[in-house]
Protein backbone atom coordinates (compact mmCIF):
# COMPACT_ATOMS: atom_id res chain seq x y z
CA UNK A 1 0.00 0.00 0.00
CA UNK A 2 1.44 3.43 -0.88
CA UNK A 3 0.85 7.02 0.88
CA UNK A 4 -2.44 8.45 1.30
CA UNK A 5 -1.37 11.24 -1.20
CA UNK A 6 -0.46 8.85 -4.00
CA UNK A 7 -4.09 7.92 -4.12
CA UNK A 8 -6.89 10.51 -5.73
CA UNK A 9 -9.66 8.06 -4.96
CA UNK A 10 -10.75 6.23 -1.47
CA UNK A 11 -14.26 4.25 -2.16
CA UNK A 12 -15.23 2.56 0.80
CA UNK A 13 -17.94 0.24 1.55
CA UNK A 14 -20.30 1.63 -1.25
CA UNK A 15 -23.66 1.03 -1.76
CA UNK A 16 -26.21 1.95 -4.00
CA UNK A 17 -30.00 0.67 -3.94
CA UNK A 18 -32.77 2.62 -6.69
CA UNK A 19 -35.95 1.69 -6.00
CA UNK A 20 -35.30 -1.17 -3.53
CA UNK A 21 -33.10 -2.83 -5.89
CA UNK A 22 -29.73 -3.40 -4.66
CA UNK A 23 -27.14 -1.59 -7.79
CA UNK A 24 -24.17 -1.88 -6.07
CA UNK A 25 -23.27 -3.38 -3.16
CA UNK A 26 -20.35 -2.49 -0.82
CA UNK A 27 -17.79 -1.55 -3.34
CA UNK A 28 -14.24 -0.70 -2.14
CA UNK A 29 -11.23 0.19 -3.65
CA UNK A 30 -8.34 2.85 -4.09
CA UNK A 31 -7.19 4.59 -7.33
CA UNK A 32 -3.06 6.22 -7.63
CA UNK A 33 -2.95 9.52 -9.14
CA UNK A 34 -1.70 9.22 -12.78
CA UNK A 35 -2.74 5.52 -13.21
CA UNK A 36 -5.76 4.09 -15.55
CA UNK A 37 -8.56 2.03 -14.32
CA UNK A 38 -10.69 -0.19 -16.12
CA UNK A 39 -14.17 -0.86 -14.77
CA UNK A 40 -15.49 -3.80 -16.82
CA UNK A 41 -18.83 -6.19 -16.04
CA UNK A 42 -22.12 -7.65 -17.33
CA UNK A 43 -24.54 -5.62 -18.17
CA UNK A 44 -26.37 -3.79 -15.50
CA UNK A 45 -23.29 -4.90 -13.04
CA UNK A 46 -23.58 -1.17 -11.86
CA UNK A 47 -20.77 0.42 -13.76
CA UNK A 48 -22.16 3.79 -15.08
CA UNK A 49 -23.92 3.74 -11.29
CA UNK A 50 -20.76 3.94 -10.18
CA UNK A 51 -19.87 6.94 -12.37
CA UNK A 52 -22.79 8.73 -11.50
CA UNK A 53 -22.12 8.37 -7.48
CA UNK A 54 -18.47 9.24 -8.42
CA UNK A 55 -19.25 12.25 -9.98
CA UNK A 56 -22.42 12.71 -6.96
CA UNK A 57 -25.27 12.45 -9.52
CA UNK A 58 -27.34 9.77 -6.91
CA UNK A 59 -27.61 9.56 -3.55
CA UNK A 60 -25.31 6.49 -1.94
CA UNK A 61 -23.88 4.89 1.42
CA UNK A 62 -20.91 4.28 1.81
CA UNK A 63 -17.66 6.70 1.35
CA UNK A 64 -15.97 8.10 -2.02
CA UNK A 65 -13.44 10.22 -0.75
CA UNK A 66 -11.70 12.21 -3.60
CA UNK A 67 -7.87 13.78 -2.93
CA UNK A 68 -8.25 17.98 -2.46
CA UNK A 69 -8.40 19.93 -5.76
CA UNK A 70 -9.36 17.14 -7.48
CA UNK A 71 -11.61 18.52 -10.88
CA UNK A 72 -13.39 15.90 -13.14
CA UNK A 73 -14.32 15.51 -16.61
CA UNK A 74 -16.84 13.72 -17.52
CA UNK A 75 -17.28 11.93 -20.90
CA UNK A 76 -21.36 10.43 -21.24
CA UNK A 77 -21.75 7.01 -22.81
CA UNK A 78 -24.74 8.50 -24.21
CA UNK A 79 -25.33 12.36 -25.19
CA UNK A 80 -28.96 13.01 -27.65
CA UNK A 81 -27.66 15.36 -30.64
CA UNK A 82 -29.45 14.05 -33.67
CA UNK A 83 -32.18 16.17 -33.44
CA UNK A 84 -30.52 19.32 -31.77
CA UNK A 85 -28.96 22.00 -34.76
CA UNK A 86 -26.10 22.25 -32.49
CA UNK A 87 -22.22 23.41 -33.40
CA UNK A 88 -18.95 22.02 -32.09
CA UNK A 89 -17.92 25.38 -31.61
CA UNK A 90 -21.45 25.97 -29.45
CA UNK A 91 -21.00 22.83 -27.20
CA UNK A 92 -17.68 23.60 -26.59
CA UNK A 93 -18.52 26.73 -25.92
CA UNK A 94 -21.02 25.67 -23.30
CA UNK A 95 -17.57 25.73 -21.01
CA UNK A 96 -16.52 29.34 -19.72
CA UNK A 97 -13.53 30.82 -20.66
CA UNK A 98 -12.62 27.76 -23.72
CA UNK A 99 -10.89 28.56 -27.30
CA UNK A 100 -12.13 25.90 -29.25
CA UNK A 101 -8.97 25.60 -31.38
CA UNK A 102 -7.14 24.58 -28.49
CA UNK A 103 -9.47 22.12 -26.99
CA UNK A 104 -9.94 20.25 -30.32
CA UNK A 105 -6.09 20.25 -30.84
CA UNK A 106 -4.61 17.57 -28.11
CA UNK A 107 -7.86 15.03 -29.09
CA UNK A 108 -6.65 15.62 -33.28
CA UNK A 109 -9.29 17.55 -34.10
CA UNK A 110 -8.69 19.95 -36.74
CA UNK A 111 -10.59 23.22 -35.56
CA UNK A 112 -10.97 24.45 -39.43
CA UNK A 113 -12.63 21.22 -40.25
CA UNK A 114 -15.09 20.20 -37.10
CA UNK A 115 -15.79 23.39 -35.20
CA UNK A 116 -19.19 24.78 -37.75
CA UNK A 117 -20.10 20.77 -38.32
CA UNK A 118 -23.15 19.98 -36.24
CA UNK A 119 -22.46 17.78 -33.71
CA UNK A 120 -24.90 14.85 -35.03
CA UNK A 121 -23.69 14.92 -38.39
CA UNK A 122 -19.71 13.91 -36.60
CA UNK A 123 -18.88 10.47 -37.30
CA UNK A 124 -18.64 8.41 -33.81
CA UNK A 125 -15.18 8.45 -33.53
CA UNK A 126 -15.53 12.04 -33.93
CA UNK A 127 -18.29 12.89 -31.73
CA UNK A 128 -16.51 11.15 -29.23
CA UNK A 129 -12.86 12.98 -29.53
CA UNK A 130 -15.29 16.50 -29.13
CA UNK A 131 -16.84 14.98 -26.22
CA UNK A 132 -12.92 14.30 -24.62
CA UNK A 133 -11.99 17.92 -25.65
CA UNK A 134 -15.16 18.70 -23.64
CA UNK A 135 -14.24 16.93 -20.37
CA UNK A 136 -10.47 18.33 -20.97
CA UNK A 137 -11.40 22.04 -21.83
CA UNK A 138 -11.32 22.95 -18.14
CA UNK A 139 -8.20 21.04 -17.78
CA UNK A 140 -9.41 18.34 -15.63
CA UNK A 141 -7.31 15.61 -13.15
CA UNK A 142 -9.55 12.89 -13.47
CA UNK A 143 -11.11 11.57 -16.53
CA UNK A 144 -14.24 9.64 -16.07
CA UNK A 145 -14.50 7.55 -19.20
CA UNK A 146 -18.05 5.54 -19.64
CA UNK A 147 -17.78 3.26 -22.89
CA UNK A 148 -15.57 4.67 -24.74
CA UNK A 149 -16.23 3.08 -27.92
CA UNK A 150 -19.85 3.25 -28.29
CA UNK A 151 -20.85 4.07 -31.64
CA UNK A 152 -17.43 4.40 -33.00
CA UNK A 153 -15.72 2.41 -35.95
CA UNK A 154 -13.56 -0.53 -34.93
CA UNK A 155 -10.85 1.77 -36.87
CA UNK A 156 -11.24 4.75 -34.67
CA UNK A 157 -11.30 2.54 -31.61
CA UNK A 158 -7.11 2.77 -31.46
CA UNK A 159 -6.26 5.96 -32.03
CA UNK A 160 -8.82 7.55 -29.26
CA UNK A 161 -7.00 5.27 -26.94
CA UNK A 162 -3.80 6.42 -28.11
CA UNK A 163 -4.71 9.98 -27.85
CA UNK A 164 -6.01 9.37 -24.14
CA UNK A 165 -2.36 7.92 -23.32
CA UNK A 166 -0.90 10.63 -24.78
CA UNK A 167 -3.07 13.41 -22.95
CA UNK A 168 -2.52 11.47 -19.73
CA UNK A 169 1.07 10.84 -19.69
CA UNK A 170 1.63 14.86 -20.92
CA UNK A 171 -0.94 16.22 -18.31
CA UNK A 172 -1.12 13.68 -15.04
CA UNK A 173 -4.72 13.05 -15.46
CA UNK A 174 -5.43 10.14 -13.75
CA UNK A 175 -8.63 8.03 -15.75
CA UNK A 176 -11.23 5.73 -14.69
CA UNK A 177 -12.83 3.70 -17.96
CA UNK A 178 -16.06 1.47 -18.69
CA UNK A 179 -15.30 -0.73 -21.39
CA UNK A 180 -16.11 -4.13 -22.13
CA UNK A 181 -13.11 -4.58 -24.37
CA UNK A 182 -10.04 -7.28 -23.12
CA UNK A 183 -8.02 -5.30 -25.88
CA UNK A 184 -8.05 -1.96 -24.69
CA UNK A 185 -8.04 -3.22 -20.37
CA UNK A 186 -4.41 -5.40 -21.15
CA UNK A 187 -2.92 -2.58 -23.38
CA UNK A 188 -4.15 0.58 -22.20
CA UNK A 189 -4.85 0.57 -18.64
CA UNK A 190 -3.14 -0.45 -15.35
CA UNK A 191 -5.89 -1.33 -12.84
CA UNK A 192 -8.79 -3.47 -13.49
CA UNK A 193 -12.39 -3.08 -11.74
CA UNK A 194 -14.87 -6.03 -12.09
CA UNK A 195 -18.30 -4.86 -10.53
CA UNK A 196 -21.13 -7.23 -10.75
CA UNK A 197 -22.54 -5.07 -8.42
CA UNK A 198 -20.31 -6.10 -5.75
CA UNK A 199 -16.59 -6.15 -7.15
CA UNK A 200 -15.72 -9.60 -8.14
CA UNK A 201 -11.83 -8.48 -9.17
CA UNK A 202 -9.59 -6.01 -8.25
CA UNK A 203 -6.39 -5.62 -9.21
CA UNK A 204 -3.63 -5.10 -12.03
CA UNK A 205 -5.08 -5.06 -15.70
CA UNK A 206 -2.36 -7.93 -16.73
CA UNK A 207 -4.20 -9.96 -14.80
CA UNK A 208 -7.53 -10.07 -17.41
CA UNK A 209 -5.22 -12.65 -18.92
CA UNK A 210 -5.24 -15.09 -16.45
CA UNK A 211 -8.29 -17.44 -17.36
CA UNK A 212 -9.24 -18.27 -13.62
CA UNK A 213 -9.60 -14.41 -13.47
CA UNK A 214 -11.58 -14.12 -16.55
CA UNK A 215 -13.63 -16.96 -15.02
CA UNK A 216 -14.37 -14.57 -12.48
CA UNK A 217 -15.09 -11.71 -14.48
CA UNK A 218 -17.46 -13.20 -17.00
CA UNK A 219 -18.79 -16.56 -14.95
CA UNK A 220 -20.90 -16.80 -12.31
CA UNK A 221 -21.75 -13.64 -9.88
CA UNK A 222 -18.95 -14.39 -6.91
CA UNK A 223 -17.92 -11.30 -4.97
CA UNK A 224 -14.24 -11.91 -4.12
CA UNK A 225 -14.68 -9.97 -1.42
CA UNK A 226 -13.04 -6.55 -0.41
CA UNK A 227 -9.97 -5.22 -2.21
CA UNK A 228 -7.62 -5.56 0.72
CA UNK A 229 -7.87 -9.20 0.75
CA UNK A 230 -7.91 -9.19 -3.17
CA UNK A 231 -4.19 -6.71 -3.93
CA UNK B 1 -52.98 53.01 -40.76
CA UNK B 2 -55.23 53.36 -37.64
CA UNK B 3 -54.28 52.72 -33.60
CA UNK B 4 -55.56 49.15 -33.51
CA UNK B 5 -53.54 48.14 -36.44
CA UNK B 6 -50.77 49.50 -34.88
CA UNK B 7 -51.36 48.04 -31.48
CA UNK B 8 -51.95 44.66 -33.01
CA UNK B 9 -48.76 44.67 -34.72
CA UNK B 10 -46.62 45.52 -31.79
CA UNK B 11 -48.11 42.91 -30.34
CA UNK B 12 -47.92 40.48 -32.54
CA UNK B 13 -44.03 41.43 -33.28
CA UNK B 14 -43.54 40.69 -29.70
CA UNK B 15 -45.44 38.29 -28.68
CA UNK B 16 -44.50 36.20 -31.60
CA UNK B 17 -40.77 36.80 -30.88
CA UNK B 18 -40.87 35.87 -27.62
CA UNK B 19 -43.15 32.59 -28.51
CA UNK B 20 -40.62 31.69 -31.43
CA UNK B 21 -37.72 31.97 -29.42
CA UNK B 22 -39.21 29.68 -26.41
CA UNK B 23 -40.68 27.56 -28.60
CA UNK B 24 -37.30 26.72 -29.93
CA UNK B 25 -36.06 25.10 -26.65
CA UNK B 26 -39.16 22.94 -26.45
CA UNK B 27 -39.19 21.98 -30.24
CA UNK B 28 -35.98 20.73 -29.37
CA UNK B 29 -36.94 19.14 -26.09
CA UNK B 30 -39.73 17.29 -28.20
CA UNK B 31 -42.06 18.71 -25.90
CA UNK B 32 -44.16 20.35 -29.48
CA UNK B 33 -47.01 18.91 -28.00
CA UNK B 34 -47.02 19.79 -24.46
CA UNK B 35 -46.57 23.82 -25.88
CA UNK B 36 -50.07 22.91 -27.88
CA UNK B 37 -51.54 21.48 -25.59
CA UNK B 38 -50.83 23.62 -21.97
CA UNK B 39 -52.65 26.59 -24.17
CA UNK B 40 -55.71 24.71 -23.67
CA UNK B 41 -55.19 24.44 -19.49
CA UNK B 42 -55.95 28.48 -20.39
CA UNK B 43 -59.35 28.01 -20.78
CA UNK B 44 -61.14 27.75 -17.83
CA UNK B 45 -59.09 30.68 -16.72
CA UNK B 46 -59.85 32.81 -19.57
CA UNK B 47 -63.73 31.70 -19.18
CA UNK B 48 -63.69 32.97 -15.34
CA UNK B 49 -62.09 36.02 -16.29
CA UNK B 50 -64.97 36.82 -18.94
CA UNK B 51 -66.92 35.65 -16.08
CA UNK B 52 -65.97 38.23 -13.25
CA UNK B 53 -64.63 40.37 -15.48
CA UNK B 54 -61.25 40.87 -15.00
CA UNK B 55 -58.45 40.86 -17.24
CA UNK B 56 -58.49 38.04 -19.55
CA UNK B 57 -54.78 37.54 -19.32
CA UNK B 58 -54.92 37.27 -15.31
CA UNK B 59 -57.45 34.28 -15.43
CA UNK B 60 -55.11 32.62 -18.45
CA UNK B 61 -51.88 32.59 -16.64
CA UNK B 62 -53.36 31.97 -13.40
CA UNK B 63 -54.79 28.69 -14.87
CA UNK B 64 -51.11 28.24 -17.08
CA UNK B 65 -49.10 29.01 -14.16
CA UNK B 66 -50.78 26.52 -11.93
CA UNK B 67 -50.44 23.72 -14.40
CA UNK B 68 -46.69 24.17 -15.36
CA UNK B 69 -46.07 23.59 -11.63
CA UNK B 70 -48.05 20.61 -11.14
CA UNK B 71 -46.68 18.89 -14.33
CA UNK B 72 -43.41 19.84 -13.21
CA UNK B 73 -44.02 18.19 -9.99
CA UNK B 74 -45.43 15.29 -11.65
CA UNK B 75 -43.29 14.39 -13.94
CA UNK B 76 -40.68 14.52 -11.22
CA UNK B 77 -42.38 12.34 -9.08
CA UNK B 78 -43.91 9.94 -11.39
CA UNK B 79 -41.34 10.26 -13.80
CA UNK B 80 -43.85 10.18 -16.62
CA UNK B 81 -42.91 12.04 -19.66
CA UNK B 82 -44.49 15.77 -19.64
CA UNK B 83 -46.86 14.83 -22.80
CA UNK B 84 -48.73 12.25 -20.96
CA UNK B 85 -49.33 14.34 -18.32
CA UNK B 86 -50.45 17.26 -19.96
CA UNK B 87 -52.54 15.40 -22.47
CA UNK B 88 -54.68 14.63 -20.02
CA UNK B 89 -54.46 17.97 -17.86
CA UNK B 90 -55.47 19.87 -21.35
CA UNK B 91 -58.60 17.65 -21.67
CA UNK B 92 -60.08 18.16 -18.10
CA UNK B 93 -58.89 22.27 -18.92
CA UNK B 94 -61.14 22.08 -22.11
CA UNK B 95 -64.11 19.91 -21.04
CA UNK B 96 -64.13 22.22 -18.18
CA UNK B 97 -63.78 25.66 -19.81
CA UNK B 98 -66.58 25.10 -22.89
CA UNK B 99 -68.55 24.51 -20.18
CA UNK B 100 -68.77 27.74 -18.06
CA UNK B 101 -67.58 30.01 -20.99
CA UNK B 102 -70.25 31.89 -21.96
CA UNK B 103 -71.26 30.59 -25.67
CA UNK B 104 -71.15 34.38 -26.90
CA UNK B 105 -67.63 34.68 -26.17
CA UNK B 106 -66.23 31.06 -26.91
CA UNK B 107 -65.13 31.71 -30.32
CA UNK B 108 -62.91 34.72 -29.31
CA UNK B 109 -61.83 32.64 -26.77
CA UNK B 110 -60.56 29.92 -28.98
CA UNK B 111 -59.27 31.74 -32.28
CA UNK B 112 -58.60 35.13 -30.26
CA UNK B 113 -59.22 38.40 -31.70
CA UNK B 114 -56.67 41.04 -31.72
CA UNK B 115 -58.49 44.02 -32.87
CA UNK B 116 -60.00 44.34 -29.41
CA UNK B 117 -56.51 44.85 -28.20
CA UNK B 118 -56.09 47.97 -25.76
CA UNK B 119 -53.33 49.48 -25.16
CA UNK B 120 -52.95 48.15 -21.29
CA UNK B 121 -52.93 45.11 -23.63
CA UNK B 122 -50.40 45.90 -25.77
CA UNK B 123 -47.89 47.46 -23.09
CA UNK B 124 -48.22 43.79 -21.14
CA UNK B 125 -47.25 42.08 -24.06
CA UNK B 126 -44.01 43.73 -25.00
CA UNK B 127 -42.39 43.90 -21.12
CA UNK B 128 -43.64 40.28 -21.04
CA UNK B 129 -42.29 39.13 -23.93
CA UNK B 130 -38.93 41.15 -23.63
CA UNK B 131 -38.75 39.87 -19.60
CA UNK B 132 -39.56 36.19 -21.26
CA UNK B 133 -36.65 36.42 -23.93
CA UNK B 134 -34.34 37.98 -21.42
CA UNK B 135 -34.88 35.29 -18.97
CA UNK B 136 -34.88 32.56 -21.44
CA UNK B 137 -31.42 33.67 -22.82
CA UNK B 138 -30.09 33.30 -19.17
CA UNK B 139 -31.03 29.77 -18.80
CA UNK B 140 -30.69 28.80 -22.73
CA UNK B 141 -27.49 27.11 -22.55
CA UNK B 142 -28.12 25.30 -19.68
CA UNK B 143 -31.58 23.92 -21.22
CA UNK B 144 -29.99 22.63 -24.08
CA UNK B 145 -27.08 20.88 -22.09
CA UNK B 146 -29.60 19.24 -19.91
CA UNK B 147 -31.28 17.95 -23.00
CA UNK B 148 -27.99 16.18 -24.82
CA UNK B 149 -27.28 14.80 -21.53
CA UNK B 150 -28.64 14.91 -17.56
CA UNK B 151 -25.66 13.94 -16.15
CA UNK B 152 -23.41 16.00 -18.21
CA UNK B 153 -25.66 19.30 -17.30
CA UNK B 154 -25.96 17.98 -13.87
CA UNK B 155 -21.75 17.36 -13.41
CA UNK B 156 -21.24 21.20 -14.63
CA UNK B 157 -23.64 22.20 -11.45
CA UNK B 158 -26.83 22.60 -13.16
CA UNK B 159 -29.77 22.39 -11.38
CA UNK B 160 -31.94 20.77 -14.26
CA UNK B 161 -35.36 20.39 -12.84
CA UNK B 162 -35.20 24.14 -11.57
CA UNK B 163 -33.94 25.41 -14.64
CA UNK B 164 -37.06 23.22 -16.63
CA UNK B 165 -39.72 24.45 -14.00
CA UNK B 166 -38.47 28.41 -15.05
CA UNK B 167 -38.47 27.39 -18.62
CA UNK B 168 -42.06 26.05 -17.78
CA UNK B 169 -43.40 29.13 -16.10
CA UNK B 170 -41.90 31.30 -18.71
CA UNK B 171 -43.74 29.38 -21.32
CA UNK B 172 -47.22 29.85 -19.46
CA UNK B 173 -46.45 33.76 -19.64
CA UNK B 174 -45.69 33.64 -23.36
CA UNK B 175 -48.95 31.19 -24.04
CA UNK B 176 -51.17 33.45 -22.10
CA UNK B 177 -50.42 36.71 -24.25
CA UNK B 178 -50.18 34.49 -27.17
CA UNK B 179 -53.56 33.77 -26.80
CA UNK B 180 -55.03 37.54 -27.21
CA UNK B 181 -53.45 37.03 -31.11
CA UNK B 182 -54.57 33.69 -31.56
CA UNK B 183 -56.99 32.29 -28.84
CA UNK B 184 -56.18 29.11 -27.31
CA UNK B 185 -57.03 26.49 -29.58
CA UNK B 186 -53.99 28.11 -32.30
CA UNK B 187 -51.54 29.77 -29.97
CA UNK B 188 -49.39 26.72 -29.85
CA UNK B 189 -48.84 26.98 -33.05
CA UNK B 190 -47.05 30.07 -32.48
CA UNK B 191 -44.55 28.33 -30.40
CA UNK B 192 -44.20 25.04 -32.26
CA UNK B 193 -44.05 26.24 -36.61
CA UNK B 194 -41.54 28.83 -36.08
CA UNK B 195 -39.51 27.17 -34.18
CA UNK B 196 -39.89 23.83 -36.57
CA UNK B 197 -39.19 26.47 -39.75
CA UNK B 198 -36.12 27.40 -38.51
CA UNK B 199 -34.52 23.83 -37.62
CA UNK B 200 -35.05 22.85 -40.76
CA UNK B 201 -32.43 25.98 -42.01
CA UNK B 202 -29.97 25.97 -38.71
CA UNK B 203 -26.64 24.79 -38.08
CA UNK B 204 -26.06 26.23 -35.17
CA UNK B 205 -27.74 27.27 -32.03
CA UNK B 206 -27.67 31.46 -32.69
CA UNK B 207 -29.06 31.07 -36.03
CA UNK B 208 -31.41 28.55 -34.90
CA UNK B 209 -33.30 30.76 -32.22
CA UNK B 210 -32.60 33.77 -34.08
CA UNK B 211 -34.41 32.33 -36.98
CA UNK B 212 -37.68 30.85 -34.52
CA UNK B 213 -37.77 34.15 -33.09
CA UNK B 214 -37.69 36.29 -36.60
CA UNK B 215 -40.47 33.34 -38.14
CA UNK B 216 -42.57 33.62 -35.13
CA UNK B 217 -42.61 37.73 -35.61
CA UNK B 218 -42.91 37.31 -39.28
CA UNK B 219 -46.54 34.92 -38.30
CA UNK B 220 -48.11 37.26 -36.44
CA UNK B 221 -47.03 40.30 -38.37
CA UNK B 222 -48.33 38.97 -41.28
CA UNK B 223 -51.38 37.07 -39.86
CA UNK B 224 -51.91 40.52 -37.98
CA UNK B 225 -51.94 42.62 -41.61
CA UNK B 226 -53.82 39.93 -44.03
CA UNK B 227 -56.85 39.43 -41.35
CA UNK B 228 -56.73 43.04 -40.80
CA UNK B 229 -57.37 43.65 -45.10
CA UNK B 230 -59.44 41.01 -45.21
CA UNK B 231 -61.41 42.21 -41.87
CA UNK B 232 -61.30 38.59 -40.79
CA UNK B 233 -59.94 36.33 -37.77
CA UNK B 234 -56.41 37.08 -37.10
CA UNK B 235 -56.06 33.64 -35.72
CA UNK B 236 -56.50 31.02 -39.21
CA UNK B 237 -54.38 33.93 -41.17
CA UNK B 238 -51.29 33.61 -38.34
CA UNK B 239 -51.32 29.90 -38.96
CA UNK B 240 -51.05 30.61 -43.00
CA UNK B 241 -48.77 32.68 -42.79
CA UNK B 242 -46.81 30.30 -40.53
CA UNK B 243 -47.02 27.60 -42.76
CA UNK B 244 -45.96 28.95 -45.50
CA UNK B 245 -43.05 30.13 -43.81
CA UNK B 246 -42.33 26.58 -43.05
CA UNK B 247 -42.73 25.22 -46.29
CA UNK B 248 -39.83 27.41 -47.97
CA UNK B 249 -38.02 26.15 -44.79
CA UNK B 250 -38.82 22.28 -46.09
CA UNK B 251 -37.99 23.71 -50.00
CA UNK B 252 -34.80 25.19 -48.83
CA UNK B 253 -33.41 22.40 -46.92
CA UNK B 254 -34.69 20.22 -49.76
CA UNK B 255 -32.21 22.16 -52.21
CA UNK B 256 -29.29 22.03 -49.83
CA UNK B 257 -29.30 18.39 -49.58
Amino acid sequence: MGNDDDYVLTVSNLSLKLQNQTILDNVSFKLKRGTTLAIVGPNAAGKTMLFKVLLNLVPYSGKVEWAEKVKIGYVPQNIAVDDIPISVKDFLLFKDNVNVESSLSPVRLSNKNVADKTLGVLSGGQLRRVLIAWALADNPNVLLFDEPTTGVDHDSEEPIFITLNELKKKNSITILLITHDVHIVREYSDYLLALNRCVTFFGESKEIMNPSIQRIIYGETVCAGTPDEKT
Amino acid sequence: MTETLILSLLTGIFVGISAGYLGSLMVLEKMALVGDALSHVALPGLALGILFNFPWFLGAFAFLFTSAVIIWYLGRVTKLSYETIVGAMFTLALAVGILIIPQTELLEALFGDITKVTILETATAVVISVIAVILTKLIYKKLVLGMISEELAISKGIDVSKTNLIYLLLVSLVVAIGIRIVGTLLVGFLVIVPAAAAKNVSSDLFKYAVLSASFGAVSACSGVLFSSYLNSPTGPFVVFSGIVVFAVTIFAKWKTK
